[in-house]
C-alpha cells in the first residue's frame, strides 16, 4: 500500500513535469471554452485516471484514443458531470467551461449540461417519443421555449444527416429506425439545445460501416462551429475525423495521457514510442 | 399477364413454410396419443384407478413412457426431449384444468340467475330467496366500481410514487421503504379491514369510502413492488441521455422514465386491482352491504359484488345460492373486462 502511494506520487510528479497541461494548439487556446486541469478520478479506492490536463481547441474535433480500460470514457463523463452518477465515484482537478469551473459550488448543473451535449455508445432514442419529439426532447425537458419548432427540427435533423431519410415519418417512434439512423437521431437530439461542446462516447461502435461513414461525415461538418470530443477505439476513425488526438494509456495503474498533439503528428511522427506502437496497431 | 417473359423459377411462387410437414407432424402426434389412450384405457379398466381423474393420471403416465419409447427410435437425446415436452405439457394441463373447471362451474351454476334485469335491478324489493328472474345486482356492480375506483385513486398514485422514491430518488430511506412495503404485502386482508374499522367506521359509519381505504391498503404494496420492478427495467442509458440534455431529475422521471414504463405501470396497477377486486373480508368490516342501489359513498353502507355473493350464500336457499353463483360469474367477467380495458390502454398511443 505504501509503495503504491509512493509510486502514485512519483508518477503524478513525472507526468506533471513533462506535459504541464497538454496544450494542443497554441494559437487557439482559450477560445475553446473547455479545459481540464489535473483531473484525477477514483472509483472507490481504485485510481483510474491521473493528472489529465487538456485544452480542447474550439471548432475542431479532439479524439481520445487508447486501449480499453484506460479511462477515456470516464474522462469524457467528467467533462459534463455525468461521472458523479456512478456510485463510488470521486475526482480531483478542475474543468473549465467558458472560464467557469463546472464543479464549482454555485454551478447550475443542468444549465451546464445544456452547453455540453453528449452522444452515447449505444443509440438510445426515447422509446416513448416519436422521431420529432425525440429531437425536441431536450427543449421539453429543460423547459426551453422555441418560436419555430419545425424549422429547428429540420435544421437539427439535416445537420445530423438524417432529414432526408425521416422527413416523411417524423410521427413514427424513434425505435422504428435502424441502429445507424437511431444514432444520428441521438446526435440531432443533442444538437437541438445548441450545445457549445459535443461529447461522443464511441458513437460508432454499434454501427455498420455505412452508418459509421455517415456519422463521421456529420462529426466533421458539425466541427465547423462546435468543439467536439470523440472517444474511439477505431484508429482509422480517429485519423479520419479528428484534428487533435490525445493518447491515453494505463500500464496497470491509473490511466494517463501519454501524448497529445495534432492528429497528423500523432499518426506520423509521435514523440513517444508507445504512441507509435498503438496507432500502428502493434499493441492494444 | 406476361408469363412467358418470366423465368419459370419465378413463376407462381407462393410463400410456404417448408419446415412444417403437416402429415408427418400429425402422425407424430396422433400415434403416441392413440397408443397412450389405449394403454390408459387398459389401466383404468384393469386397475383401481377410475373416473376422469384416474384416466387423466393414467394417460399422463403412459404418455411419458410412450414418448420416451417413441424418441428412443432415434436416440437418447430425442427421447429425453420428447419426455420433457410431455412433462411440461402435462404440467400446463394440470394447472389449466382446475382453472377452466372453476370458470365452467361458475358460469354453469350462475347462468340461470342471469337475465337482463340482473344488471338493472337491485334487491330492495326482492328477497334473496325469491324466485329467480326478480331483482338483480346493479347496486353491487355500481358499488364495486365506486369502491375500486376510489381505492385506485389512492393506491395507484401512492404506489407509483413509492416506486419512484425507491428507484429514482434512491433516498436515504429507500431500503427501509422497500422492506416496509414488502412486509405490508403480507398483511392479511381482514387486518386491513379491522384497521379501517377502528379508525374510520367506529367514528363515522360503514361506508364505501371506508371500504375503498381498506382495499387501498391492500393494493398499495402490490402496485409499489410491481412498479419498482418495472421502473428498474428502464435502461439507465435513457436517464443518462436525459441528464446529458440538461434535464432535471423531475423532468427525467416524469417525461422520460414514467412514459417509457407506461404499459408496465398499467400492468402493475391492474395487478393491484386484481388483488383486491374479489376481497370480501375487509368489506364486511368497512363498506358492509345494502340491498339498495346507491351512489353515496359516505355515511351509509355500500354494496359490492363480493358482498352480494357472500350475502346470498349466507341466505343459503337454492335461489339465493344460484344468485350467488350468478354474482360470481358477473365478478369474474367484470375483472376480465377491466383487464381487457387495461391492455388496450397500455397499448394506447404506441406507434
Amino acid at each position: 500500500m505504501e509503495n503504491d502511494d509512493i509510486n502514485l506520487i512519483a508518477n503524478a510528479a513525472h507526468t506533471g513535469s513533462v506535459t504541464g497541461g497538454n496544450v494542443l494548439d497554441e494559437g487557439r487556446v482559450g477560445t475553446s471554452g473547455l479545459q481540464t486541469k489535473g483531473i484525477h478520478v477514483w472509483f472507490g479506492k481504485h485510481h483510474v485516471l491521473e493528472d489529465i490536463s487538456l485544452d480542447f481547441p474550439a471548432n475542431s474535433v479532439t479524439g481520445l484514443i487508447g486501449p480499453s480500460g484506460c479511462g477515456k470514457s470516464t474522462f469524457l463523463r467528467v467533462l459534463n458531470r455525468m461521472h458523479e452518477f456512478i456510485p463510488g465515484a470521486a475526482m480531483a482537478g478542475e474543468v473549465f467551461l467558458d472560464g467557469e469551473e463546472i464543479y464549482g459550488p454555485k454551478v447550475d448543473v443542468t444549465a451546464m449540461r445544456l452547453k455540453v451535449g453528449m452522444v452515447f455508445q449505444k443509440p438510445n432514442p426515447f422509446p416513448s417519443m416519436t422521431i420529432a419529439e425525440n429531437v425536441l426532447a431536450g427543449l421539453k425537458l429543460a423547459n426551453i421555449k422555441v418560436q419555430d419548432k419545425d424549422s429547428l427540427l429540420e435544421e437539427c435533423l439535416t445537420r445530423a444527416g438524417l432529414w432526408k431519410e425521416v422527413k416523411d415519418r417524423l410521427k413514427l417512434s424513434g425505435s422504428s429506425l435502424s441502429g445507424g439512423q437511431q444514432q444520428r437521431l441521438c446526435i440531432a437530439r443533442a444538437l437541438a439545445v445548441k450545445p457549445k461542446v459535443l461529447l461522443m462516447d464511441e458513437p460508432c461502435s454499434a454501427l455498420d460501416p455505412a452508418s459509421t461513414l455517415k456519422v463521421e461525415e456529420t462529426i466533421v461538418q458539425l466541427s465547423s462551429d462546435m468543439t467536439i470530443v470523440v472517444v474511439t477505439h477505431n484508429m482509422q476513425q480517429a485519423a479520419r475525423v479528428s484534428d487533435f488526438c490525445a493518447f491515453f494509456l494505463s500500464d496497470g495503474g491509473p490511466g494517463q495521457i501519454v501524448e497529445a498533439d495534432r492528429t497528423a503528428v500523432i499518426f506520423s511522427s509521435p514523440s513517444d514510442q508507445r504512441t507509435a506502437d498503438y496507432v500502428q496497431g502493434r499493441f492494444g | 399477364m406476361s408469363n412467358s417473359v418470366l423465368p419459370t423459377t419465378l413463376h407462381n411462387v407462393k410463400p410456404e413454410k417448408p419446415w412444417i410437414n403437416r402429415r408427418q407432424s400429425l402422425q407424430e402426434v396422433a400415434r403416441p396419443v392413440a397408443i397412450a389412450t389405449a394403454v390408459a384405457t387398459a389401466i383404468v379398466l384393469l386397475t383401481g384407478l377410475a373416473g376422469p381423474l384416474g384416466f387423466y393420471v393414467a394417460f399422463v403416465l403412459s404418455f411419458i413412457v410412450v414418448s420416451f419409447v417413441d424418441g428412443m427410435r432415434h436416440d437418447k437425446v430425442k427421447a429425453i426431449d420428447k419426455v420433457m415436452t410431455t412433462l411440461v405439457t402435462a404440467g400446463f394441463a394440470s394447472a389449466f384444468i382446475p382453472w377452466a373447471s372453476i370458470l365452467l362451474t361458475v358460469f354453469k351454476r350462475g347462468a340461470s340467475a342471469i337475465y337482463f334485469g340482473f344488471f338493472t335491478n337491485d334487491m330492495s324489493i326482492t328477497a334473496a330467496d325469491d324466485e329467480l328472474g326478480m331483482g338483480g345486482l346493479s347496486h353491487a356492480l355500481v358499488g364495486s366500481l365506486l369502491i375500486l375506483l376510489m381505492a385506485s385513486l389512492v393506491a395507484i398514485p401512492f404506489g407509483i410514487i413509492t416506486a419512484v422514491y425507491i428507484t429514482e430518488i434512491k433516498g436515504r430511506f429507500s431500503g427501509v421503504v422497500r422492506v416496509v412495503v414488502q412486509s405490508m404485502s403480507g398483511v392479511p386482508s381482514v387486518v386491513a379491514g379491522l384497521f379501517i374499522y377502528a379508525i374510520v367506521v367506529s367514528r363515522f359509519s360503514f361506508s364505501g369510502l371506508a371500504g375503498a381505504l381498506a382495499l387501498a391498503i391492500l393494493m398499495l404494496p402490490t402496485v409499489a413492488r410491481t412498479s419498482e420492478e418495472v421502473l428498474k427495467l428502464v435502461p439507465e442509458d435513457l436517464r443518462s441521455s436525459a441528464y446529458a440534455l440538461g434535464a432535471s431529475q423531475t423532468a427525467t422521471t416524469f417525461r422520460i422514465v414514467l412514459p417509457t414504463a407506461r404499459s408496465g405501470l398499467i400492468t402493475a396497477s391492474m395487478l393491484g386491482l386484481a388483488r383486491v377486486a374479489g376481497e370480501t373480508a375487509p368489506l364486511i368490516l368497512t363498506a358492509y352491504y345494502t340491498a339498495i342501489y346507491s351512489l353515496k359513498v359516505t355515511g351509509q353502507p355500500l354494496a359490492s359484488l363480493p358482498m352480494y355473493i357472500f350475502q346470498n350464500f349466507s341466505t343459503g336457499t337454492d335461489t339465493a345460492l344460484t344468485r350467488a353463483w350468478g354474482g360470481a360469474a358477473v365478478l369474474l367477467s367484470f375483472i376480465f373486462i377491466l383487464f381487457i380495458f387495461a391492455r388496450i390502454a397500455g397499448r394506447g398511443s404506441r406507434k
